[in-house]
């Protein structure tokens, strides 16, 4: 049996410097709490050059009885939820310095991101469960961090759903352990299709609940607007993009490995689920004024585009390329969005934003740069995963599916320019307002890296995307 | 060195906003004009060492993204560089123009060193993502221009129809380009090995749709009728540079995509809805005609005359497409019409844009009724707007006329009935620009309300600097076209042959 640790490295590096922060954090005074976000970002660059050895040097393997995989779509998984990491740390600085619970947050933080990469790896039911406990439980403290009315709303609601779907998820496992005689993915592969498929139909779905409650996919999208109009905007981030990443790749594995081989119409639920997705989630946004529910809802109809390479994963291998390609560019791109609104935390609305561009122009650039590409406006990454995502639907006969995504972009249009348009209109008054007051350097430095690494994505994507085409291993 | 010409004002856009902001206004337009005449001049020196029949020239080809089969494929042929050399002029002349803005002088100057280069870019991209990486960021660039700098409260709605509208015609035309990639073994966006493989051959319906889409998405942008009506508010709200730039090398991209795209990469489907074009085109010629004619607002007018004289390009390249009772001369013919029209079309509604920039700027409106006896005040804009006025009706010695009577002469023989009809909207033209000379220049002197006191200044230098080149190049055009049909004939018998493989 391979029980290679090594290979677990970016995630036993998360979690290490997740104790290792929490006990600093218990000693050291609260001015020099700072140590622990420096902690955090090494933490993350290490498992990032962790990620990157084991990539470059081809460890592709399966550990610990085949529980857990590392291969290309961990890896992009990893490069996606270590890189996101970083920027949320950066980004959070100011929102949480000199906080009472300032460790407290880079150390949930740290948790909630390993639990993430566990639910990418895991290759087995119950490890997939334990993933999402662990990407869960802290990102409901996390929500309710600032310890607000809204922010306890937002941590009630997203606990709730969780704890809901949570157990539904349990029970699913439970199910189809008794279907199929094995948690294991490479077991189900071959006693899942001989089962009842009844039992098969009611697990499976029990189970996808629970990780397409991760990805903040409709029909288990409920908690997304108000988590992440409510929590600080870096936390907000966090749960909206980090736990995403952690969610659809562990969708895609169970449904690739799994699924694909049950008799049932996998395809076409995938379909209907990317088509209602992307639809409530563009028409819920057209006429939001809060620009974190704004970006709430867009979330849901990005989360419908990702889907849209789910039913053709059998047909043809673009599937994979495009999902893993466009999970790692929408991460950059709408963390620089979430940077920018981090930047700006006393500018609440739309409103708030008018006349940015001549107060703020960098600020207004990196949301220029991120919302238009978050539209799919080349030559930023998310284009270069629309199109891949575009391609293979097309590819894999799903023709109408990537038409209605065309569709659905023009209308996001509409929302993102409604944001956009208010940056470039002349200010209400000569001076800049109290909404253009910006957190510090910290936040806004992090908004322009992130931009310019969405850009560089589009432009140079062609080195990245033969990363992405590894198979997925049992 | 075409990627040097593409990227030169993009170079200058990044100095421009990473520049000091102790840098003044005046300086950053010159920095403009300066980038615009040294573009030009490098395309002066392409033109030169151009050999016409040489086919595609001075190729880039690089991989960009291998894995999705797109590259970074650049170069001209007879097509593009006439189009690229008008690009390059008109936004010298627009740089020249806008030296006397005022307002936020150098987002105003990046913007538009932007749009330079996503122009000249479009014009000589061989690979399909290329173009529609290009064809995107052009809509981006012109939404910013029209909703920073339009006239009034409606700009920015006209901003949001305008990119609305061809924002969904792009979508559609990329659904197309992954149809047409998909169809190639191994899939690819490269546009010369596309039309060698032609892999749409023989796949009626497939093919059929591939053409819906990618029509459908140039046509928004030409526009043709019925998807036209982004135009006129866009033109109204825009300010003049942006209206220049905006029918003179914006609209150009969609006529463009039909000859350098749909004819050669959809021959079978080309020819066999031929006629769908050739209808589009001559309803285009006569309802922007008409529509045009009922106008009170001068700018809106000229607007409308675009989709007639765009109207013109498209008929011609349906007429190319229908190889019945035609020969290869008078298809190949109407498609150098279609090329020399987008020149011609460029050059004098670009002028014409800029000379109702100057209108506004001295009486406030656009409105036709409120001007009467301009001539008497301004005889030089009256020269100016009178030169460009006839020469886009259409009157020998101008470039329009060339272009006009290659189409018509092109689609007679196979759209008798078409061309006829098409005709009847140059004589409603005619019409429409001398009434609207006639009530501004000559009559008893009369000035709007808003107007100075100090009556109605005529053209100053720099905006003299500005139309009156390109009014020069649409004569020289028109007297010794030679130099232009020399260049860009061997490339539209290409197009024939190719749209009759």
């Amino acid at each position: 049996m391979n029980e290679n640790l090594a290979a677990l490295l970016p995630e036993t590096i998360l979690l290490g410097a997740a104790v290792v922060g929490l006990l600093a954090g218990s000693l050291l005074p609260r001015r020099r709490q700072w140590a622990v976000a420096v902690l955090a970002a090494a933490a993350c660059l290490a498992g990032l050059a962790a990620t990157a050895w084991t990539m470059a040097t081809g460890r592709e393997q399966t550990v610990f009885a085949h529980t857990f995989a590392v291969d290309a779509a961990t890896g992009l998984g990893r490069l996606a939820v270590l890189g996101g990491l970083l920027l949320l740390v950066a980004m959070a600085t100011r929102t949480v310095r000199s906080h009472a619970r300032e460790s407290e947050f880079y150390v949930l933080l740290l948790m909630s991101g390993a639990g993430t990469l566990v639910l990418a790896g895991a290759n087995d039911l119950l490890l997939l469960f334990a993933g999402f406990l662990l990407a869960g439980v802290p990102a409901y403290a996390l929500a309710a961090f600032a310890k607000d009315g809204r922010g306890t709303e937002a941590a009630l609601k997203y606990y709730l759903l969780g704890a809901l779907l949570g157990t539904l998820m349990l029970a699913g496992t439970a199910v189809l352990y008794g279907a199929g005689g094995s948690t294991l993915y490479s077991d189900l592969r071959t006693t899942l299709p001989h089962a009842s498929p009844a039992l098969v139909a009611v697990g499976s779905l029990a189970v996808l609940a629970g990780v397409l409650f991760k990805a903040g996919a409709v029909p288990a999208h409920f908690w997304v607007p108000d988590a992440t109009d409510g929590a600080l905007a870096p936390v907000a981030a966090h749960v909206t993009t980090l736990t995403k990443v952690g969610g659809l790749i562990g969708a895609y594995r169970l449904a690739h490995q799994v699924l694909w081989g049950t008799a049932l119409d996998w395809p076409g639920l995938f379909a209907l689920l990317a088509a209602l997705s992307m639809s409530l989630g563009n028409l819920a946004a057209f006429f939001q004024t809060s620009v974190q529910r704004l970006l709430a809802y867009s979330t849901i109809g990005q989360v419908g585009y990702l889907l849209v390479a789910f039913p053709v994963a059998a047909r043809t291998g673009l599937a994979q390329q495009s999902l893993l390609f466009y999970l790692l560019a929408y991460t950059v791109t709408n963390l620089g969005a979430f940077a920018a609104v981090t930047a700006l935390p006393h500018a609440r609305t739309l409103e708030d934003y008018r006349g940015l561009a001549r107060h703020r122009p960098a600020l207004a650039a990196v949301l220029v740069v991120c919302l238009l590409g978050l539209v799919g406006t080349p030559p930023t990454g998310v284009f270069l995963g629309k199109l891949e995502v575009f391609q293979a639907a097309v590819e894999g006969g799903y023709t109408w599916l990537a038409a209605l995504a065309v569709a659905n972009t023009v209308a996001s249009l509409f929302y993102y320019l409604r944001w956009l348009a208010p940056l470039f209109r002349p200010a209400p008054h000569e001076q800049p307002s109290a909404a253009h007051r910006t957190a510090g350097r910290g936040p806004v430095a992090t908004a322009c890296a992130a931009a310019t690494a969405s850009l560089l994505l589009g432009l140079a994507g062609g080195t990245l995307l033969p990363l992405t085409t590894g198979p997925l291993l049992r | 060195m075409l990627t040097l010409v593409t990227f030169l004002p993009l170079l200058a856009c990044v100095g421009l906003a990473l520049a000091p902001r102790s840098v003044p206004d005046r300086v950053c337009a010159r920095v403009w004009a300066g980038t615009a005449a040294a573009d030009l001049a490098l395309v002066v020196g392409l033109w030169v060492g151009f050999d016409p029949h040489g086919g595609m020239q001075y190729q880039q080809n690089h991989p960009w993204i291998p894995a999705a089969g797109v590259g970074y494929h650049v170069g001209v042929d007879g097509l593009s560089l006439p189009l690229v050399a008008m690009t390059c002029l008109l936004f010298l002349a627009t740089a020249l123009y806008s030296l006397r803005e005022t307002r936020r002088v150098r987002s105003y100057v990046c913007l538009f060193l932007f749009l330079q280069t996503v122009s000249v870019g479009l014009f000589v991209a061989l690979d399909l993502i290329l173009f529609f990486v290009f064809f995107d960021l052009s809509l981006v660039g012109m939404f910013f221009v029209i909703a920073g700098w339009g006239h009034g409260g409606r700009a920015r709605a006209a901003a949001l129809t305008f990119f609305l509208y061809t924002f969904t015609g792009s979508l559609a035309l990329l659904l197309g380009f992954i149809g047409l990639s998909l169809a190639a073994t191994p899939h690819t966006f490269d546009l010369l090995e596309l039309v060698r493989g032609n892999p749409l051959a023989g796949q009626g319906l497939y093919a059929g749709l591939v053409l819906l889409a990618l029509g459908v998405g140039l046509a928004v942008k030409t526009p043709t009728v019925p998807f036209h009506t982004w135009l006129p508010p866009a033109h109204t709200e825009a300010p003049a540079a942006g209206s220049a730039i905006l029918a003179g090398v914006l609209l150009k991209m969609g006529a463009y995509g039909f000859v350098r795209i749909a004819m050669p990469l959809l021959p079978g489907s080309w020819r066999r809805y031929a006629l769908v074009f050739v209808i589009v085109g001559t309803v285009s010629v006569v309802y922007g005609a008409l529509v045009a004619l009922a106008q009170t607002d001068f700018k809106r007018m000229i607007a409308y005359t675009s989709v007639t004289h765009m109207g013109y390009i498209l008929l011609a390249v349906g007429a190319a497409g229908v190889l019945a009772g035609t020969d290869a001369q008078a298809r190949s013919l109407a498609v150098t019409g279609a090329v020399v029209q987008m020149v011609s079309h460029g050059l004098l509604t670009g002028a014409l844009f800029l000379l109702t920039g100057v209108l506004h700027d001295r009486g406030g409106t656009y409105a036709m009724d409120a001007y009467s006896g301009l001539s008497s005040h301004a005889p030089r804009f009256a020269a100016a707007t009178g030169v460009a006025a006839f020469a886009g009706l259409g009157i020998p010695g101008f470039s329009g006329f060339i272009a006009e009577f290659q189409i018509l002469t092109g689609s007679l023989a196979s759209q008798a009935v078409a061309t006829t009809c098409a005709l009847t909207g140059l004589l409603i033209t005619a019409a429409l620009f001398l009434r609207a000379l006639r009530h501004m220049f000559l009559g008893p002197s009369r000035l709007p309300a808003a107007a100075p006191a100090t009556g109605f200044r005529d053209l100053v230098p720099s905006e003299a600097a500005a139309t009156v080149p390109l009014l020069g190049a649409a004569l020289v055009i028109g007297v010794a076209p030679r130099f232009l049909l020399d260049v860009v004939e061997p490339a539209s018998r290409t197009v024939t042959q190719l749209v009759a493989r």
